[in-house]
């Protein structure tokens, strides 16, 4: 398993052919309060970098965007009904989607934790 | 993602181009102390939110009573015995005939009946005490001064700061410490006195609820928050839970609901152009754009658009510029201003649609990324006022 990050602050954490994504700990502090997450559609295919989801605050929106290419395989059903999970948990129970990789080599080039924390502390 | 986020902030409008030269309040230096998240807002540096952060300030304030600090709004003093003749020429609004003591709401408008403004104004029996938006506030001057500066003296006050503490609980916590305010009522003002210095403190407010705005001076503004803060049921409130408090009662945001393309009839505010400036009024007309304003008052004129509060039927919050249509997909009108009111618990907006879709109970569609949601045309507020009327 590896935990990696993009720079539009998402986590992805890689389990042999399947990752789940979220939105980071500086992700969801940003946004302040969420109250609306809209997931992708079980099934439904996404290039990297697409926008397969969105995050509202009551100040804010902001779109998901897809970390690695893949096929939706699984989305929290329990943060589409209880969207603050992404605050309180924003790493473990406020997972937003799974995704069935179709080119794991651009797992590599994702942010590990170093880069990642760097990258946040200065956006 | 998180750069998403300006592009959807309600506040873009009021947005400085220039982040270097923002300004502070007096109370800057308490907003840091107090962990708040610092945004540009009119030209200043304000505080957004607190680390209690924005869910838990608005309703901290529905329940008890929240500090807002206003510091950026415009203040300023009109003087001289022609004072309230020269601004109600600039107004649809009776000036001459408000008594001492009282407050009311106004507006500037253009030659062609749109709205500069909205401010608030008191008569102070020596001075017609006047507030400002923020982003408005350098213009309004210039408007004010250009126009009516040869028959009374206009003059800013920038060394005043403001604050307003509303809620519930306002009345206890500021009578403990001013006396004699919880004898006030809405839409009324007086001068009172906090150890030495002298505040000016009207009941009004921006959130629908009870509560009070007080000017002061800037060097006393620091010490009199913190001993505002030191009672119990206050709290720092920041600009985020100032939008989403003033939405849910209905109240408009200039910039995002009414500006210099829509008139005070477009946007609802008849209530605010009192019988003495209508048709058949004694003092009817005479303001700018009366021809206009007043012809669609009377429908003389045919209004196209209205505004119009919207609250969705679907869990989606609904934001400004997201386009209406009507049940046959044709384009209606725009959110100006939409979010998912903390208090009311669902989605809420306010927007323009034309005059066949604003009948209350009307079902239009919100083109959300796309996906048609549908809103129905609602009473405003969507959370009860609470004004203390005596």
């Amino acid at each position: 398993m590896s935990l990696k990050y993009t720079e539009e602050h998402e986590w992805i954490l890689v389990n042999g052919d399947v990752a789940t994504v979220g939105i980071t700990h500086h992700a969801q502090d940003a946004l302040g309060d969420v109250v609306f997450v809209e997931l992708p559609e079980v099934g439904s295919s996404f290039e990297q970098k697409a926008v397969a989801g969105v995050v509202e605050s009551v100040k804010a929106a902001a779109d998901v965007y897809m970390p690695i290419s893949g096929e939706i395989t699984e989305v929290n059903e329990a943060l589409r009904a209880d969207p603050a999970l992404a605050n309180t948990d924003p790493m473990g129970a406020g997972w937003f989607f799974k995704v069935k990789l179709s080119d794991a080599s651009q797992v590599d080039a994702l942010l590990d934790e170093t880069a990642y924390s760097a990258f946040a502390a200065s956006h | 993602m998180i750069s998403v986020m300006v592009l959807h902030c309600p506040w873009r409008n009021h947005l400085s181009a220039d982040t270097s030269a923002l300004l502070n309040t007096p109370l800057n230096a308490l907003h840091l102390e107090l962990g708040a998240r610092m945004v540009p807002f009119a030209g200043y540096s304000m505080p957004v939110q607190y680390p209690m952060g924005l869910m838990a300030e608005h309703i901290h304030t529905r329940a008890e009573a929240g500090l807002f600090d206003v510091s950026h709004m415009g203040q300023l003093r009109l003087v001289g015995t022609d004072a309230a003749s020269a601004f109600e020429s600039l107004m649809p609004v009776d000036v001459i005939d408000l008594p001492v003591g009282k407050q009311r709401y106004g507006l500037l408008l253009t030659d062609e009946g749109n709205i500069i403004d909205d401010l608030m104004f008191v008569n102070r029996g020596t001075d017609i005490f006047v507030i400002v938006n923020g982003a408005c506030k350098v213009n309004d001057i210039a408007h004010i001064q250009g126009r009516i500066g040869a028959k009374c003296q206009v003059i800013p006050m920038p060394e005043r700061a403001l604050l307003a503490l509303q809620g519930p609980k306002a009345v206890d916590t500021l009578s403990r410490m001013v006396s004699g305010v919880e004898k006030l009522v809405f839409m009324t003002g007086a001068s009172f006195n906090w150890q030495g210095a002298d505040l000016f403190i009207t009941r009004s407010g921006y959130t629908g609820e009870d509560g009070f705005e007080i000017s002061v001076h800037n060097d006393h503004a620091d010490l009199f928050a913190r001993a505002l803060l030191a009672q119990a049921e206050v709290k720092p409130i920041g600009l985020g839970a100032r939008n989403s408090l003033r939405l849910e009662a209905g109240l408009c945001l200039y910039g995002n609901d009414i500006d210099t393309s829509i008139t005070p009839i477009e946007a609802g505010l008849n209530w605010a152009i009192q019988k003495v400036r209508r048709t058949g009024g004694a003092r009817a007309g005479g303001f700018p754009g009366a021809d206009i304003v007043l012809g669609q008052l009377d429908g003389g004129r045919t209004l196209i658009r209205k505004r119009v509060g919207l609250i969705a039927q679907e869990r989606v919050p609904v934001r400004e510029h997201v386009e209406l249509q009507n049940m046959q997909g044709v384009k209606i009108g725009e959110v100006t201003s939409g979010l998912l009111g903390p208090t009311a618990n669902v989605p809420v907006a306010m927007g323009y649609v034309d005059l066949a879709s604003a009948g209350l109970g009307t079902v239009v569609n919100a083109i959300v990324r796309g996906k048609a949601v549908p809103m129905t045309v609602s009473a405003m507020p969507f959370v009860p006022n609470r004004y203390y009327r005596g």
